[in-house]
């Protein structure tokens, strides 16, 4: 057998430093340059909360045991976080509804990171306990657990969260993170019970240590995923926030925003063309509490879902991912706007929004329309009055943009 | 505090972390606390260490291991144990291998 040379590493054969060295996924993918089949995957636990807010897309009541009775079996869970592990998924994100109303929340979480996945937990905070702080500390989730906050003050957190009860827990919560220095970081909901609390809750945010810019905000909340509630979808639309306000929100560490905003237009707008997801979906991919699959955390259109309880994650990918690929829109109104439209980078119509709206994934959605067009001639890319889709020397405003 | 690898001891990984194995790279994900310097640190072993922690079975010592790494590679058994030795104790200091005691 033909002897091969000892592989030297880069600089001296005995820095050892050299053999073994810190990985950055972001900086330097796994898959050497190829698409892993999938990066992510987003593990909704429960569709049920211990929060009622009055702008969520998906929660059902704490107490729903029709929808107790259909959620995944931990073992079920386990199975599937086996299979994504085997597929090279490196990171794993709890959501929900509320993941910690999940019993076996500590189990399954010991599980993912006993196969060497990072975790990522979405949550209120108000199930944070001594026992899931002490978790926590003795096997990290490699990722910041990210908390969403409704308000800073008891009336202001409960009027969104319509529990009482649940700001005294939340504070609980963010008192365990903290004591137990547990990276973590917040996220708003812009609503008309916390919008005077901006200030305060920046302030707040600024002195989380792994806090590492500012706060981001829910502000144009999605309808119901299901399209199970048009009296809900009636409350979310009346909650939005207006194309001033948003401006308003961006704007606020407005030197920052403007730097950022000119490099993301140099770099992603463009015209986008018929299809429909260029987006991370089935790059990032979700299973619902029921165990079925779906390409992103926020698409529910039934035809794009794979039951996993009927068959594996890798059938799932290779029946659904080619669909997305393949997707073209084909609406006459979505051609001849959203395809055209060089500011489609601001927008965040998608089918996920299009299928929560009007149940199709190439219809736009009008609000969203008018909050990007709304930022673009924030930005000077529009005059008053102009369409995204009506602009054919795009590249030079986005040129002169400073 | 520093800490040595001997070449007649028998090291194994450690409970400490999950070696993954994807497209061929060998990647340490801790699962405590205290692993890397920053909390969400991961690891990779270039070629020779991917040979190393192949060859990291709980069962043969340092000095076995670099001589089987001396046959696979046309590489003075000498320097390969040195090169070896500083790789353990590197693993050791991380915590990522312990050292397997005999009783």
């Amino acid at each position: 057998m033909k002897r091969s040379t000892v592989p030297q590493p880069n600089g001296s054969a005995r820095d050892t430093a050299c053999y073994i060295k810190k990985k950055d996924l972001n900086r330097e993918p796994i898959w050497g340059g190829k698409e892993p089949p999938i990066s992510q995957l987003d593990i909704e636990l429960t569709e049920r909360c211990d929060n009622d807010c009055i702008h969520c897309s998906i929660n059902l009541p704490e107490n729903d045991a029709k929808a107790k009775k259909k959620e995944l079996s931990a073992r079920q869970w386990k199975d599937i976080l086996k299979q994504a592990a085997d597929l090279g998924v490196m990171t794993v994100r709890f959501t929900g509804g509320e993941p910690l109303l999940r019993e076996d929340f500590a189990d399954l979480y010991a599980f993912a990171r006993c196969l060497g996945l990072k975790v990522i937990l979405f949550t209120n905070a108000r199930g944070i306990t001594p026992q899931l702080a002490a978790l926590f500390v003795k096997m990290p989730a490699l990722e910041k657990i990210e908390v969403s906050v409704y308000g800073m003050h008891r009336k202001s957190y409960e009027a969104v969260s319509r529990r009482p009860g649940s700001y005294a827990e939340f504070l609980r919560g963010i008192h365990w993170l903290t004591k137990s220095h547990i990276p973590f970081v917040v996220k708003g909901a812009f609503l008309s019970a916390n919008k005077k609390e901006i200030a305060e809750f920046e302030s707040w945010a600024a002195t989380i240590p792994w806090m590492d810019r500012p706060p981001s905000y829910s502000m144009t909340f999605d309808l119901r995923g299901r399209r199970d509630s048009p009296k809900k979808n009636r409350l979310i639309k009346t909650l939005r926030a207006t194309p001033g306000e948003v401006i308003g929100i961006l704007n606020r560490h407005m030197e920052a925003y403007r730097r950022e905003m000119s490099r993301f237009c140099r770099k992603f707008l463009g015209l986008p063309g018929k299809k429909l997801f260029a987006c991370g979906a089935g790059r990032a991919v979700c299973v619902d509490a029921y165990g079925r699959f779906q390409p992103c955390l926020s698409l529910r259109a039934p035809d794009l879902a794979y039951d996993l309880k009927k068959g594996t994650l890798r059938d799932a990918l290779t029946r659904v991912l080619p669909k997305l690929k393949k997707a073209s829109a084909v609406n006459p109104l979505y051609l001849k706007r959203c395809s055209r439209c060089f500011i489609k980078g601001f927008c965040e119509q998608c089918p996920a929004k299009s299928w929560a709206e009007h149940g199709s994934l190439d219809t736009p959605v009008e609000y969203l329309c008018g909050i990007a067009h709304a930022q673009a001639r924030d930005l000077g890319l529009l005059a008053a009055g102009e369409k995204g889709w009506e602009v054919s020397a795009w590249r030079a405003r986005i040129t002169k943009m400073k | 505090m520093k800490l040595t690898a001997k070449a007649g001891a028998v090291y194994a990984p450690s409970g400490d972390i999950v070696a993954r194995e994807i497209e061929g790279e060998i990647i340490i994900v801790p699962l405590t606390a205290g692993i890397g310097d920053a909390e969400d640190d991961l690891f990779s072993l270039n070629e020779t260490g991917r040979a190393f922690w192949k060859l990291l079975d709980g069962k043969k010592t340092l000095a076995q291991i670099a001589r089987t790494l001396a046959e696979k590679y046309d590489a003075p058994p000498a320097r390969i144990e040195k090169d070896i030795l500083g790789l353990a104790a590197e693993l050791l200091k991380r915590r990522i291998i312990n050292e397997k005691k005999s009783f």
